[in-house]
Parts: structure tokens; sequence; C-alpha cells
């Protein structure tokens, strides 16, 4: 069935999109990511523009991260206090990212500081993920007992001060580090135009130590408010947000959501870390891909914005 | 601007006796199309509209030799398209070089009897900018806008990636005679088409020279539901963005409801 999108300018197949949103929806819940950079790459390659898949798809991810909020929200797996002051450190990192994409774009180049920064952070994140999850499942594998949280196990910014203790989460730490996580999520999110959940969720286990059942729903909370805004913003400056195409990829992203976070409580943690490692490296390597190989056609035509 | 009857007559002759002096210009051309307005609604997935119109010939028109020839223009709402060409830069293709093509149609359609080059010669096809090689399509250049030759190759691959998404088209064998002097064509107009007003130009051509011209136009719009989201959207962009996430959330919530498990 097609459905003519007032806003894209395109008739798109419902099911099609519906099922992309599905998908979509299933990996964010359950890896507790907004999967942004997973939906626009799809967006785009069903035939709508980069700049109304970009401003569509964060109030996609608005709607599926609010539908896990609750049910991790439910399980008490969502740290609150945590959300709140990496949020505070998120605000100023975007505001800081803004200002980076707009003299990214004066100079002309912001197509390819995204894509290079697609293909860096994505590969790096991935590979690391993926490494230290083999590590985990090895061990474990050897008999040795898995303890991410190792008691005792200081590190250098354990020493920083303004120390808070967060209940939810039991840890104590200083708040210096979680602003300097809020504000890198921030900042990368608004030049590549990502939620940044799958960059914090590792940041939130390897640097602030955080057990993985409070890291997805925490996650979840900042990539709500960031995504909320951000679809506001869009709507407000781009005039780009189509209300059609967010309302059939909603529908099956929190459908997908719900079914992803019942699928991520039942895997492992150390598995689930391995999953989305190789997800994040796929996406990565396909970006690297996209740079390296001669392209089919060599030209491009985008219509100039802002008419 | 209503004028006396009598000028008008006297206009009309005078305008009848200086074309009868002229050599072999007494036909006229007209065109109709099938709609003027065309509808965007929800289920819009692209038309064809339908050209149709004839010859008029009086008494003081001579016989045609090789027949006649249409070429049917239509040029969708301006735009400006910026074209970019990728290079291997360290290893990595990258935007290397773009160019601004100014103000040229979103959509351009040149449907004829005949190849254009068959129609008229490459003077006349050139002046009157007849085929998409002879499409005006100017380019920012430093501070100056111009064409360029046709070889050029962004100019070509403008025009390529334009026709591979059926927004530019060339059909040499799109417009039919039903009698000698009736015609007729179909505008085939793609789902992604932009709305806007559409000029549709049609020249008559005999023996490789243009002896008649006539214009229509149509527009195409966004109705219903289609016209009201696009129109919040640009006029009340806030309360647009707030209800976009608002119903956001609404679904998020929903769907929590409807797979609660306990």
């Amino acid at each position: 069935m097609q459905i003519y999108l007032p806003i894209a300018d395109l008739p798109v197949n419902v099911f099609l999109v519906f099922a992309m949103g599905l998908a979509v929806g299933f990996i964010s819940g359950m890896f507790g990511i907004g999967g942004g950079f997973l939906m626009t790459p799809l967006l785009i390659f069903v035939g709508v523009s980069p700049a109304v898949s970009v401003a569509t798809v964060t109030s996609h991810i608005a709607a599926s991260s609010f539908s896990g909020v609750i049910s991790y929200w439910r399980r008490r797996a969502v740290d609150l206090a945590l959300a709140v002051m990496l949020l505070a450190g998120g605000f100023i990192g975007t505001a800081a990212g803004v200002w980076l994409f707009t003299v990214l774009r004066e100079i002309g180049q912001l197509d390819l500081a995204i894509a290079l920064s697609y293909v860096i952070l994505l590969t790096t994140v991935g590979g690391l993920m993926m490494a230290e999850s083999v590590r985990a499942i090895m061990r474990e594998r050897h008999g040795k007992p898995v303890e991410l949280r190792r008691p005792g196990s200081h590190t250098w910014f354990h020493g920083l001060p303004f120390k808070l203790r967060f209940k939810q989460s039991r840890i104590y730490v200083s708040a210096i580090p979680i602003w300097i996580i809020g504000f890198v999520i921030g900042f990368i999110g608004a030049v590549m135009g990502i939620g940044g959940g799958f960059l914090l969720v590792p940041m939130l286990i390897y640097f602030l130590r955080v057990p993985t059942s409070v890291v997805i729903g925490t996650s979840m909370v900042l990539t709500l408010v960031t995504m909320a805004s951000a679809t506001v913003l869009h709507a407000v400056t781009n005039h780009l947000v189509d209300a059609v195409l967010a309302l059939i990829l909603m529908v099956g992203g929190v459908i997908g959501a719900q079914f992803g976070a019942r699928a991520g409580q039942n895997i492992r943690g150390e598995r689930l870390r391995l999953l989305l490692g190789l997800l994040v490296l796929a996406v990565g390597l396909r970006f690297a891909i996209g740079l390296i190989v001669k392209p089919d056609d060599l030209f491009s035509i985008r219509l100039l914005e802002g008419e | 601007m209503r004028w006396p009857r009598i000028y008008l007559v006297a206009l009309v002759t005078l305008a009848a006796l200086c074309m009868s002096g002229g050599p072999a210009a007494a036909e006229r051309i007209v065109a109709s199309v099938s709609n003027h307005r065309v509808r965007i609604t929800s289920s819009f997935t692209g038309l064809e509209l339908v050209l149709f119109g004839s010859v008029e010939r009086d008494g003081t028109s001579v016989p045609r030799r090789s027949g006649y020839d249409i070429v049917v223009t239509v040029t969708g709402p301006r735009e400006t398209v910026v074209t970019r060409r990728k290079e291997r830069v360290a290893g990595i293709f990258v935007n290397v070089e773009s160019r601004s093509f100014v103000d040229v149609p979103s959509y351009l359609a040149v449907l004829a009897t005949k190849p254009i080059d068959a129609i008229a010669g490459p003077d006349t096809a050139r002046r009157l900018r007849l085929g998409l090689a002879d499409t005006l399509l100017p380019q920012q250049i430093g501070a100056d806008v111009a064409d360029v030759v046709r070889e050029d190759p962004f100019r070509v691959a403008f025009l390529r990636l334009k026709s591979d998404r059926n927004l530019y088209l060339e059909a040499p064998n799109a417009v039919t005679f039903l009698t000698p002097t009736l015609y007729r064509t179909t505008i085939p107009l793609p789902a992604e088409v932009p709305v806007g007003d559409y000029d549709v130009d049609v020249k008559l051509f005999a023996d490789n020279t243009m002896i008649a011209r006539t214009s229509s136009a149509f527009e195409i719009i966004k109705v219903g539901f289609e016209q009201f989201v696009a129109s919040a959207a640009r006029d009340y962009s806030l309360l647009y963005g707030l209800s976009t996430a608002a119903m956001a959330l609404m679904t998020g919530w929903f769907a929590s409801i409807v797979f609660r498990r306990d």
C-alpha cells in the first residue's frame, strides 16, 4: 500500500516503512540505543532526502526510547539522578556541537566530516566492544567468574572532587566525569545527527562501572530528552519533520522496542555487548566501504536548501 | 482594460492583413491539457496528463510537403541544484568540486513527433532551446551565472541524474497525430514531481521551421490532509514540532500499556 508523504514529497510503501520501524525498534529496545545510525541510512535508501530523514528519525527515536524508558522504569532499571547529571553536560555539549556543525558547513566539508567521524567512531567503538566482550566470554569459558564491577578497583577519576552517590547504579563517583561524558555525547550527537546511545552505553559501563541492567534504561532517558527536543528544533528551524512518516515509523518502532527490550533482558550482558559491538562495527565498515570503493556515480545532485 | 469594439475589430483585421502578407504563417495551433489542477492526495503515485490540440488551417495555408511536427516542452517550477563531483583523495572518495545550477526547471519534459534533429536544424534547435541537450542550464561560475558548452561534465551529469529520476525526459515519438491536424500526447508526472506551476509550450514546425506557437499551463497542488500537514509544518512550525514530539510520547506510552506484561 502506497502512501504519499506530505513533507518528504514522495510516496512510500506503508508496510515497508512499518517493517523498518519494527526492526530498528527491536534493536533499539534490545541494546538501549536510539537506532538513528541505522534508521537514517535506511530512509535515505528508500528515497527520502537526507535532511528529512535526519529530522524525522529524531521523533521515531523519541517514541521508541519513551516506550523503552517506561518498561525499564517499571523494572526499576533507570537511574534518574545519573540521567539528570548526564543531561546537564549534554546540553552544553549539544550547543558546542551545533557551533562546530555551522563552522564545518561554512568550510564546505560537513559531509566528509560526518562520514569520517561515522567510520572512525563506529569502527573504534564497535571493535573495542567486541574485543572486550569476547575476552569476557573467554574468561567465563575458562571457569573464572566474570566480575565487571571489581570492588576497590579505582581509576584516576575516583580521586576527583564533587563525589556523588548514585543509589540505583550503586556507584560513588565524581560529577566531573559524568558531565564530561554527557558533554561528549551531546557534542557528537549534534555534529553527527545521532542520539549517541551506542556510545553512552559502553562509556557508562567501562568508565563509570554502571551495572549493565541500569545502563540501558538510563541511557534511554538521555536519548528520549535529546531526541524529543531535537524533533521540536528540527521542526522549527528546517520545517523538515514529516509527521506521517514519523507516525508509521513510531508505531513500528515502539512495538519492536517492546520485544527488543524483552529479548535484551534474556541475553547475558557480555553477549549483548558482543552483538551490539558487531552491529556498530558493521555499520562503521559499511561507511568505510562507501568512502573507499569507487562509487557507481561520481556525480550527485542535491537541492539547495533554504528555498 | 476594455477596448472599444471598433478598435478591436480594426486590430484583428490589421493583424490578419499582416499575417497573410508574410510567407506561410497561416496555421494556428491550439492546445489544452486534460487537467489544469493536479491534486496530490495521500494515494498519489504519479499521473499522466493528456495534452491534446489541433493545427488550424485557413484558406491561405500552403500545403506542407513534409507534414507537421510538434515539440511540446513542459517546464516545472524553478529550483537551484548543487551538483557535486567525487574524486579519490588520500584513498577515500570525497566531494572535490561542485557547481550550482541556478533557477533550472525542477521538471522538464520534451515531447515531440520525431527526434529533434529531424524536426529542426541545429541552429534552430539551439535558438529555440528545443531538446534537453539545448536547454538553458545556467551555472554559477564565480560571480557570474552562465550556461556552458553541451559537453560540460557537470551539465551532462546533471541531465543524466535528473533523467534517472524521471524528472527530465525527452521522448521523440510521444506526440502523435490522430488526424492530419489533430494531435495528442501524454505528460508523465512521476510520484516525486514537485508541487507548483507548470508551463506547457507547444511549437508547430513544418519544413524545418517553426510556424506557430502556443502555451498552456497547469498546477500541481497538495490537497486535503497532505496540504494540512504541509502548511502546518511551514506556518505553525513550533506547534507542529511540539505535536509531533507529543505524538511520539503518546505512541511510546500507548505501546507500553498495550504490551504490559503484568
